[in-house]
Parts: C-alpha cells; sequence; structure tokens
C-alpha cells in the first residue's frame, strides 16, 4: 500500500511494503472485530425499562476466558510479526553486502554534501567526486554509504529506498542500498536539526546505466552540471500559485 | 488488612485549627487537596488552550504556506520550530499530567478513600507552587533573545546543547528549566498520591476495595518516579552544556548524543503510560456507573497493569532504531515492544467486557469513555507498525509516528479530560452541565479529530517527515493531493477549536445556571457521591467505613442497581 | 508547629507511619537521580580508560578521610534517634547538632578539595568542570551530593529547634534515614571517582 504513494526504487523497498501489508492484514483484522464486539454490546446491552444489569465479576476461570483466549491470538499474531520483521531488519540494517560501489553523504546544517567514489570505486582518492545537493547512483548497483554529520544529529532519509538513518556528529555510519528502478526523487534531513531543517532537502538520481551516471559525474567535474535539485524546486515555484492570492482563494481552490 | 488505631479517628472530621479564611488565602493560599486540585485544573485547561493554539498555528501554515495566520502572524522556519517544540511539552507536561494526575488525583483520591485531605497538605500546596512556576518559566523563554526553544520537545543534543547550532540561547536553557521544576513538582505530587492511598483509607478498605482511578493514580506516580530520575540527571548535564560549556552531549569534547537519548526515552516511554493509566482509571468509573455493572476482572486489570508498568521500563529504544545505536539492540526491543501491546490489550478487553450485560445509558461522560476506547485503540494498533523495528526505518520521524500519537495522546489527555470534567462536575461546581451541549460538543469533538489525524496516516505513507514548516521544499511532497489532505487536516482543526467554544460556554455558564446537582447524579458506588456536591472543607461530616468493593451494581437481592461503599446494609 | 495536620496524616493503614513512607518515597527518587547520574558515569568511565589518569588527581586521603566522616555523623543521628525515642530531647539535641558538625567537617574538606584543584597557577593541576568529561562527572556527582548534604544539615537544625521544645520527636528518624542515604551516596561515589583508576 506504501507503493500506491511512494514507488519503490531499491531492492529491499518491497520487503519493507510488504511487512506493512501484513501488519495491516493483521491488525486491522483485529480492529475491526473489537470494534464489532463493542458496537454489538453497546447496541444490545442499551438501556432498557425494567431489564437489570447482570452481575458479572470477571474473576471466575469460566469468564475469564473470553478475555484470555483473544489475548493468547495477541501473542500469536505478535510473534509471526516479530519473526518477520526480524528478517527484514537483518537484511537491511544487519548484514552489508559486498558493495559495488561507495558513497560518503555528509550532513550539516543545512545541507547535503555528496561524496563519489569516482571511476576507481574508492573513497578518499584523488579520483573522487563531491557534489552539494545532488547525489547520483547507478541502477542494479550495491551501495556502501558512509554517512557522517558535520555538526549536530541529522538523518539521511530517501522515502523511495525505503531508508532512513540518522547522523551522528564524531561517528561515521555504514548501510547499504541498491537501486532498482530509474529515477529522480527526493532526499529528507528527517531528525530536526534547526532553524533551515525545513529547507535540509536534496535529490537522488538514479541513472539507468553507467553512461548516463559518467555523463553526469563529467558534467560536475567540468562544472556544467545543472542540479537536478534546483531544477525540481524551480519547476514546483513556478506551477504553484502566487502569495498574492486571497486566504479563501486558497482554501477553495485546495479541493 | 491491619489497621493502625489512631485515637482521635473517632473525633469529629476536623482536627485542624478553624479560622475564616480570607479570599486570598482560601483560594490562592489553600492547602485543601480539593483547591489546590482546581487550581491544577484550572492551569492545565489554559495551557490546554495555549497549546492549541501553537498548533493552530503552526497547522494554518502547513495548509496556507507563507501566509500570515488570522490572529497570530506570520510563520516563519524557527518560529515553527519553536510552536511544535513547545505544542508538545506544553501538552505532555501541562496539560495530561496536571490535568490527569495533579487536578483529578488531588480532588478524587481523600473523597473516594474517605478521609479529609491529604496526608501533607503544605507539601501539596507546596507542588503547585512549584509547578506555577514552571508555568512562569516556560513563559519566559518565549521572550528572551532568540525566542523559545525549538529543538522538539525530545531537545536532542548537540542541537539542543550548544546555542550556536539551535540560535535559542537562554530560550532553551529557561525550556529546560522549567522541564525541570515541572518533574520537581510532580515528584513532591506524588508523595501525597502515594502515601495517602496506601495509609489514609477508611476502615474496612482492603487493597482491592479501591476504586481503579486511585490505583492507576497510586502506579503512575510510582513509575513516573522511578523513570524521571535519570533523566533529571541528564537536564542537569544538559544545563552544564548549555550554560558553562560543559560537553556531556557534545561530540567534539568526547560526549556522546546518544547517552541523552538513552535518558530521555527511559523516562519518554514510562512517561506515556504515566499519562494513560489515570486516563484509564477515569474510564473506569464512568464505564461502571453509566452500565451498572461491575468492573470486569477487577483483580486481572490490576495485575496486567503492574505488568504494563514494569514492561514500560524496557520498550525505551525502540524511540532509538535507527539512532545509530547497535542494530542488534534493536531485535530486543523490537519484541519487548511489541510484547507490550499484550497486557494492554487484556486491560482494554475487560473494559469491552464490562459492557457486556450491562445497562448502558449514553449519557455525555459514557460517551467521552466509550470515545476514549475506541480513539486510543486505534493509537494502539498503529502503534505496532512503529513497534516492527525495519518497518520503522521508513516511518522513523514521518507523519505517521504523528498521526500515532495522536490517537493515543488525545484520548488519554484531552477525552479523558473531558470525560473526567463531565463526570466530576457536579461533584465539584455542585450543577450539573446541559446534557444536549455536552453531547454536542462530544460529536463535534470526536469527529473533527478523526478528520486531522486519519489523513496524517497517508501523509505518512507518502514519505511525509516531521518537523518541516513548508513542504514545498520537496518535490515528491508538494503535489496537489497531498497539499489537499493537509488543507483537510488543517480545516478540521480548526472546526474543532471551534467547537471547544461550546464546552467554554457550558463549563463557566452551569457553575452559575447550572440545575443544583444532588450529592449523588449519577447513582454511583465510590465515596465522594456520599458528600455533598461541592464537598465542605474536611469532606465527611462523619468518617465513613467501608463494606465493600466500589462496583457493586446491580447485585442480586438489593432494590437499587446500586451499592455504596459505606452502606453497611443492603440497598 | 502548634497546628495539628488532617486525620489523614495520622492514619496508616499499612501499618508504616505516613512520614516514613513519605521518606522512603524522596529516597527512591533520588536514587534514580543519583542512580541514573552514576550509571552514565560508569559507561563513560568503561569507554574512557584513560580516564583513571585523570582520577589520579583526586586526593583520596581528603576523600578516605570525608567517608570517615560521614560515617560518625551517621552513627550521632543514630544516638539522637535514639535519645529522641526514650525522650531525652536534650541528648538528642546535642547528637542533632554533632551530625551537623560533622556535615561541616565535610563541607570544609571539601572545600579544600575544590579549591586546590579550581584556584591553582599551575596549569597541571588545574582542573575545572570544562578540562574534561571525567572532570564534569566529578564536579557534578560531588557538587549535588554536597548540595544534598547542605540540604540535610538546614533541615536537621529546624528539627533540632522544634525538638528542644518537644515537637514532632518522630523527626529525628526520618532525617537520620535521609541522611544515611547522602552517606550512601558518598560510599558510591568515593570509590568510582577516587580509588578506581
Amino acid at each position: 500500500m506504501i507503493e500506491y504513494f511512494v514507488p519503490g526504487a531499491s531492492t529491499y523497498a518491497g520487503d519493507i511494503d510488504f511487512l506493512f501489508d501484513m501488519i495491516t492484514i493483521i491488525v486491522g483484522f483485529w480492529f475491526v472485530m473489537v470494534l464489532a464486539v463493542m458496537t454489538y454490546f453497546m447496541v444490545r446491552f442499551r438501556r432498557k425499562e425494567g431489564v437489570r444489569a447482570a452481575y458479572i465479576s470477571g474473576d471466575p476461570h469460566s469468564q475469564k476466558k473470553w478475555t484470555h483466549y483473544p489475548h493468547y491470538s495477541v501473542i500469536a499474531l505478535d510473534v509471526v510479526i516479530i519473526v518477520f520483521t526480524v528478517m527484514v531488519w537483518v537484511d537491511v540494517k544487519q548484514t552489508l553486502p559486498q558493495a559495488e560501489d561507495k558513497i560518503r553523504v555528509v550532513g550539516q546544517q543545512w545541507s547535503w554534501f555528496f561524496i563519489h567514489s569516482g571511476p576507481d570505486g574508492k573513497l578518499g582518492t584523488e579520483d573522487d567526486i563531491s557534489n552539494v545537493n545532488d547525489l547520483h547512483v547507478k541502477k542494479d548497483t550495491v551501495y556502501h554509504f558512509e554517512l557522517e554529520s558535520r555538526d549536530v544529529l541529522h538523518n539521511f532519509s530517501v522515502p523511495a529506498f525505503r531508508l532512513r538513518q540518522d547522523t551522528i556528529p564524531g561517528r561515521t555510519i555504514t548501510g547499504w542500498f541498491e537501486p532498482n528502478k530509474t529515477g529522480v526523487y527526493d532526499i529528507q534531513c528527517a531528525e530536526i536539526c534547526g532553524y533551515g531543517h525545513g529547507i535540509m532537502g536534496a535529490t537522488i538520481v538514479v541513472h539507468e546505466d553507467q553512461q548516463s551516471y559518467d555523463a553526469a559525474m563529467e558534467s560536475i567535474r567540468n562544472r556544467t552540471y545543472e542540479s537536478d535539485y534546483q531544477k525540481r524546486l524551480q519547476k514546483m515555484t513556478v506551477s504553484t500559485a502566487s502569495n498574492s492570492e486571497s486566504f479563501t482563494d486558497k482554501l477553495l481552490s485546495s479541493f | 488488612m491491619g489497621q493502625t488505631t489512631v485515637t482521635h479517628d473517632s473525633h469529629a472530621a476536623h482536627g485542624h485549627d478553624h479560622h475564616e479564611q480570607g479570599f486570598i488565602m482560601k483560594y490562592f493560599f489553600s492547602t485543601d487537596h480539593k483547591i489546590i486540585g482546581l487550581q491544577y485544573m484550572f492551569t492545565g485547561m489554559f495551557m490546554a488552550i495555549v497549546g492549541g493554539y501553537f498548533a493552530y498555528a503552526f497547522r494554518m501554515q502547513l495548509a496556507f504556506p507563507g501566509m500570515e495566520v488570522p490572529l497570530y502572524g506570520t510563520v516563519g522556519p524557527g518560529e515553527y520550530n519553536m510552536l511544535i517544540t513547545n505544542h508538545g511539552s506544553i501538552m505532555i507536561f501541562w496539560v495530561a499530567m496536571p490535568v490527569l494526575i495533579a487536578a483529578f488525583g488531588n480532588i478524587l483520591i481523600p473523597l473516594m478513600i474517605g478521609c479529609d485531605d491529604m496526608v501533607f497538605p503544605r507539601l501539596n500546596r507546596l507542588s503547585y507552587q512549584i509547578f506555577l512556576l514552571s508555568v512562569v518559566v516556560l513563559f519566559m523563554s518565549f521572550f528572551v533573545q532568540g525566542g523559545g526553544f525549538g529543538g522538539a520537545w525530545t531537545s536532542y543534543p548537540p542541537l539542543s546543547a550548544v546555542a550556536e547550532y539551535n540560535l535559542t540561547d537562554w530560550g532553551a536553557s529557561l525550556w529546560l528549566i522549567a522541564v525541570a521544576l515541572e518533574f520537581v513538582a510532580f515528584l513532591i505530587g506524588g508523595i501525597n498520591f502515594v502515601t495517602t492511598s496506601m495509609n489514609a483509607r477508611a476502615p474496612g478498605m482492603r487493597m482491592t476495595d479501591i476504586p481503579m482511578v486511585v490505583w492507576m493514580i497510586v502506579l503512575a506516580s510510582i513509575m513516573f518516579m522511578a523513570s524521571v530520575g535519570p533523566l533529571i540527571a541528564g537536564s542537569i548535564m544538559l544545563l552544564m552544556d548549555q550554560r558553562i560549556g560543559t560537553t556531556f552531549f557534545v561530540p567534539s569534547g568526547g560526549g556522546d548524543p546518544i547517552l541523552w537519548q538513552h535518558l530521555f526515552w527511559f523516562f519518554g516511554h514510562p512517561e506515556v503510560y504515566v499519562v494513560l493509566l489515570p486516563a484509564l482509571g477515569i474510564v473506569a468509573e464512568i464505564m461502571t456507573t453509566f452500565a451498572r455493572k461491575k468492573l470486569f476482572g477487577y483483580k486481572t486489570i490490576l495485575y496486567t497493569t503492574f505488568a504494563t508498568g514494569g514492561l514500560a521500563f524496557v520498550v525505551w529504544a525502540h524511540h532509538q532504531f535507527i539512532a545509530g545505536i547497535d542494530p542488534r539492540m534493536a531485535n530486543i526491543f523490537l519484541v519487548t515492544t511489541l510484547l507490550i501491546s499484550i497486557p494492554i490489550a487484556e486491560i482494554l478487553f475487560s473494559y469491552i467486557a464490562t459492557l457486556y450485560g450491562g445497562s448502558i445509558e449514553f449519557r455525555t461522560p459514557m460517551l467521552w469513555a466509550l470515545g476514549f476506547l475506541i480513539t486510543f485503540l486505534l493509537g494502539g494498533v498503529t502503534g505496532i507498525y512503529l513497534g516492527s523495528s525495519a518497518l520503522d526505518i521508513y516511518f522513523h520521524d514521518s507523519y505517521f509516528v504523528v498521526a500515532h500519537f495522536h490517537y493515543t495522546f488525545f484520548p488519554i489527555a484531552i477525552i479523558g479530560m473531558f470525560a473526567g470534567l463531565y463526570f466530576w462536575y457536579p461533584k465539584m461546581f455542585g450543577r450539573m452541565m446541559d446534557e444536549t451541549l455536552g453531547k454536542i460538543h462530544f460529536w463535534g469533538t470526536i469527529i473533527p479529530f478523526n478528520g486531522i489525524f486519519l489523513p496524517l496516516f497517508l501523509v505518512g505513507m507518502a514519505g511525509q517527515h516531521r518537523r518541516i514548516y513548508n513542504f514545498q521544499h520537496f518535490p515528491d511532497l508538494a503535489t496537489a493531493d497531498l497539499q489537499g489532505i493537509r488543507v483537510f487536516a488543517t480545516v478540521s482543526m480548526v472546526t474543532m477549536l471551534l467547537f471547544q467554544f461550546v464546552f467554554a460556554y457550558n463549563f463557566f455558564v452551569s457553575m452559575f445556571k447550572g440545575e443544583k446537582a444532588p450529592a449523588n447524579p449519577w447513582k454511583s458506588n465510590t465515596l465522594e457521591w456520599t458528600v455533598p456536591s461541592p464537598p465542605p472543607h474536611g469532606n465527611f461530616a462523619e468518617l465513613p467505613t467501608v463494606y465493600r468493593g466500589p462496583y457493586e451494581y446491580s447485585v442480586p437481592g438489593n432494590k437499587e442497581d446500586y451499592w455504596p461503599q459505606n452502606m453497611p446494609d443492603r440497598n | 508547629m502548634s497546628m495539628q495536620g488532617p486525620l489523614a496524616t495520622s492514619r496508616s493503614a499499612t501499618g508504616i507511619p505516613t512520614g516514613r513512607l513519605a521518606v522512603w518515597w524522596l529516597l527512591a527518587s533520588e536514587i534514580f537521580i543519583f542512580g541514573g547520574l552514576i550509571a552514565c558515569y560508569i559507561l563513560y568511565r568503561l569507554n574512557n580508560p584513560w580516564w583513571g589518569g585523570e582520577a589520579v588527581f583526586t586526593k583520596v586521603p581528603a576523600g578516605a578521610f570525608n567517608t570517615f566522616v560521614l560515617l560518625t555523623s551517621s552513627l550521632f543521628i543514630v544516638l539522637a534517634h535514639d535519645a529522641a525515642e526514650k525522650k531525652d530531647f536534650d541528648r538528642a539535641f546535642k547528637f542533632i547538632w554533632y551530625t551537623i558538625g560533622g556535615g561541616l567537617v565535610f563541607l570544609l574538606v571539601k572545600y579544600y578539595e575544590y579549591s586546590s584543584k579550581l584556584f591553582t597557577d599551575d596549569p597541571e593541576l588545574l582542573k575545572t568542570p570544562l578540562t574534561n568529561t571525567y572532570w564534569s562527572f566529578y564536579y557534578t556527582a560531588t557538587g549535588l551530593h554536597a548540595l544534598h548534604v547542605i540540604g540535610g544539615m538546614v533541615i536537621m537544625a529546624l528539627i533540632s529547634f522544634d525538638l528542644r521544645k518537644g515537637f514532632n520527636p518522630h523527626r529525628v528518624e526520618l532525617i537520620g534515614l535521609y541522611w544515611h542515604f547522602v552517606d550512601i551516596v558518598w560510599i558510591f561515589l568515593f570509590p568510582l571517582l577516587y580509588i578506581a583508576k
């Protein structure tokens, strides 16, 4: 169901979406059941002239069992959720598959700075390509990312990948993703970091193939690159209505 | 259960000096638990208006970004952060806790257990005075240079520790001092709730004869006391970082920001149960009264509440799944977090079972109590999504979290508050509230409430992250559909706020024009309903003896369908 | 104090006097506060073995002497309690003031320790709360403890004045409980801050 709102663009996006759907079915079932029982009780046992309530303590087992049995099935379903969750969690956060490329992501008040590894595939070498606001990656490539922060806590968030990870100053945090869908997606900072937290966005460009990626890297290197991030923002400000619209106009035009 | 005999118990109820008190002494410096309770109540209700006003301002900014908010002004990025930080802090520390614990606790406990006041009345007064001081300090924080603190109610360092990062130098420290003072006020208040409930019970009142709301407030006080200590230590450390430049939480000096998170959430998670328990207690009193039925499984509910209270202390790091903690640790907290759904489910099932076989009257307090159950149920099940560590990777710091915690906090703080107010209003003020206006207020609150927060689950699913003053900076979030949802949520909110005027009118006008209330308008069993409405100073003309539990409704063989705890014979 | 409290104060359904219940509640909350602080210190210390080198600069003899002083003052408050139970209020008054005296000696030694680290010209010996996080903890923990010592002394003085007039002798036991707690916190702080190297 998350897919309906945000298409998944990484290999583990599907797993996380599956967890959402599974939990929805489990808790949805429970929620509807409990609501139905409650509604039934409210209707059936509403006050009627001359009818007295029953005297039920809920202490003997014959009565208690009615809350115990649903309670046991809640336990069972919790175990199911735990098992599936652990499987996905271990895959995403505890294991690091073999890296095919690396990037370093640096958060600071209030922008994102990216270091691509360059042709040698290693970070910290001469051919690294740094860039502000735009991160370029290739489809079907396993990336390791190294997250850093220059000042306060930030959070590297890529909804399309279903990825969020806090960055901590003084530490480098490692993780991985493998994009599997070409496109241009939002990067967010998902940990409040001060005055500019609300403008600390960036863009991730997933390239279809090596050529497209190389072209982008080349244009960054020779400074002819036009930021995808800026382009997207500009497109938006042009199309949204100006601020001179009246209050009621804005209200009515949203519906 | 042994009762230490005390010689002056058999005297008339006033064991202390009586002199005519002036207005100021009587209402502002009172040591009477009922007055102190009302002081907390009115302060909490005032703060709810302030917190609601802040929410109005920031939701208007979200719906109509960049436009001047009527009755407020423009909301820029720094202002927005200040508003959300203080909205959250105010609602938890200055509304939920004072109203649910301190107001209802103070007003009800001595009455419900059959004594004349709290055990330490002057300490009680001191706790309110410190609480009031915390309110003053919080307001001061809004007017210093840089403005009020904007680092979220969680106040994570290094942002909160270093003025160069947060740009609200004294705002941050005053906020922290205000929170610390509030903690001290409630630690002191807790002394009274616990010692009074345990020691000052009327003769004959065994542990299992104590009304559930009293137990819940006692347990909440104990949980608060145990969880807040490490955070007080942490707050001292954070204050030192802010003001004298130590580096407890600042990495550049060898400090660890994650330590603060652990200290905060070790408190923060039990805190949500600290506020939940009293609300559950209020709902129990109302449901039994209006269904004319014994509470289903009193002992089960009590023991599962103990279990919940204990478990609450080992789930905290589910707030930190992706904070950079060791990922293996996350698995432990995943298990404990999902397990805690079990005792809570048991409690909710027991409450619903109380309706079975009942004779339910849908008066206003009962509507609120039932509304609590349904909304809290939705809040609880949506917590499962967030407790799943892998799913939390996506939902952390998103609007899904915001929607979840409002579906839990709103029933607790607001629905619980209104439920208690409508139920005990006759006792507190000696008048009945208008029933029709009460029902209008109920529907006018609960329906728009869902209009605000149900859609926010959807925007959370769309990846919308929290604490952002203007989503127009994020192309994937600036779509017309999502903006439409934001506007819908804001319009619902304004609608809900408008309906609160119905309550305000009803609340204040009924105090003077409402039908005079008898001692026991709802025909309820507990001891507060055996004294006049409102109760006199000293509460009981003759201190009661208790013969049975608090929920003996519809007992076969009785003429009436209720049986007050202090009545020696059948009813 | 001539005003009687409400009847609630004198009831005791649990069998434990309310005053004692209240003091235990206070102690429990303080245990969580100090416990939290000490737990943080221990975690930091384990991650920063070099702190052992900083701890060398604490004055162990002074700390040891202070431990002895607090233990002795705890003995005095016990004797005061014993005297109060036997209604020998003058003797109890005397022993309360010996306890306060012990607190005063403790604070003087503390002053000596702090001043040797804060008011020195020698850069090697200068240790302020900002020198490094070990010292931040040292001053925070011992400072918070010292504030509790001062608070205890003030309350003891007030109780002693009431006691001399024969009022509220049960409060000697209560402040004694608090004072023992203050003592125990020190018994944790001393090895953790001073001795562990």
